[in-house]
């Protein structure tokens, strides 16, 4: 039962973004219109937090569970692909109001019409692994 | 005032902006990364897409964690929707709602999300169909392209203080904008 926790964490994670809110298009569409902090405050208070553990992890040289040491992967350096990739990533997020996380969430609270979204994200994915190599990195 | 009733107050945005910096704390000290649309990939290697493209020939099962994360995700879903929300209406900017009613949505705020996108008739009309279907493209598309997600870049990869990942979230919000801005004022 090595996958319990990660099944804890999933549930946490779904019910976060639940009362969050971060799973309504609404939010995402006043985000996108400046027109709430909502969503900024969300994000920023994650983010104040998240630069604060990374930073402890690696000062204090923290161990994981198993007491390997938590590696942070640094990624690949390139403008177009994260430019273009995100670009448009953003305009499917604005589109659906909900990004790969929220999708699942949204199944579980009955909203079963964004199975269409995780269809097609399946289908972009695949895509985009078909033209990968034609692709600017 | 029990803690049911407690968490099913509409929380503040600090309180979730915590709680997501919690769950990234939880996945590193599990020796893993908090990122939500590699899952996609993972999926795609399990139905057979290694035999069209290399870039799905990976060990996906040593991704089936992130995978009990969904699931977990999706019943995190459903406890908060029954159990936990019993006000599900979303208190808008009014500025929103009337941009909104321009645009033909009859009860912005009224539920989690709009009928008008998210309502069962979509499925069963062109037009509904394709803006699921071309919004679910291009977040599976952009995401892996970009190597990362909201999850991924937005959370993970700025924590970190990552390049890359600040030049991707830079990029979500342009296309978020145009979206937002330009083209769904089009689609509506």
């Amino acid at each position: 039962m090595k996958y319990i926790r990660f099944l804890m964490i999933g549930m946490l994670f779904g019910i976060v973004m639940f009362k969050s809110q971060a799973v309504s298009w609404y939010r995402i569409f006043e985000m996108f219109r400046f027109e709430s902090f909502h969503m900024y405050g969300i994000i920023g208070t994650a983010l104040l937090f998240g630069v604060i553990i990374v930073q402890l992890i690696k000062r204090k040289q923290m161990k994981s569970r198993k007491g390997t040491p938590i590696i942070f992967a640094p990624k690949n350096k390139s403008i177009p692909r994260y430019l273009i990739g995100g670009i448009i990533f953003g305009l499917g997020w604005a589109l659906a109001g909900a990004c790969p996380g929220p999708m699942y969430v949204l199944i579980g609270s009955g909203t079963f019409s964004i199975l269409i979204v995780l269809i097609a994200a399946l289908l972009g994915t695949f895509t985009y692994g078909l033209f990968r190599r034609k692709l600017p990195h | 005032m029990n803690i049911i009733e407690l968490i099913s107050q509409p929380w503040p945005w600090y309180v979730s902006g915590i709680m997501i910096a919690f769950i990234m704390f939880l996945l590193l000290f599990e020796g893993k990364n908090f990122g939500m649309s590699s899952n996609l990939r993972t999926m795609c290697s399990i139905g057979g897409a290694g035999k069209f493209a290399e870039f799905f020939n990976f060990d996906w099962k040593s991704q089936r964690w992130n995978l009990i994360v969904v699931a977990g995700a999706i019943i995190g879903g459903f406890i908060a929707s029954n159990f936990l929300t019993p006000n599900q209406t979303v208190d808008l900017n009014s500025e929103t709602i009337k941009a909104l009613n321009n645009m033909g949505f009859s009860d912005p705020g009224q539920h989690f999300v709009p009928s008008e996108i998210f309502g069962i008739e979509n499925l069963f009309s062109l037009k509904g169909l394709s803006i699921l279907a071309i919004g679910g493209f291009l977040i599976g598309f952009g995401a892996r392209y970009a190597g990362g997600c909201t999850s991924g870049h937005a959370i993970s990869g700025l924590s970190n203080l990552q390049m890359p990942s600040l030049i991707a979230v830079i990029g979500f919000f342009i296309g978020g904008l145009i979206m937002t801005h330009f083209l769904l004022p089009i689609i509506f």
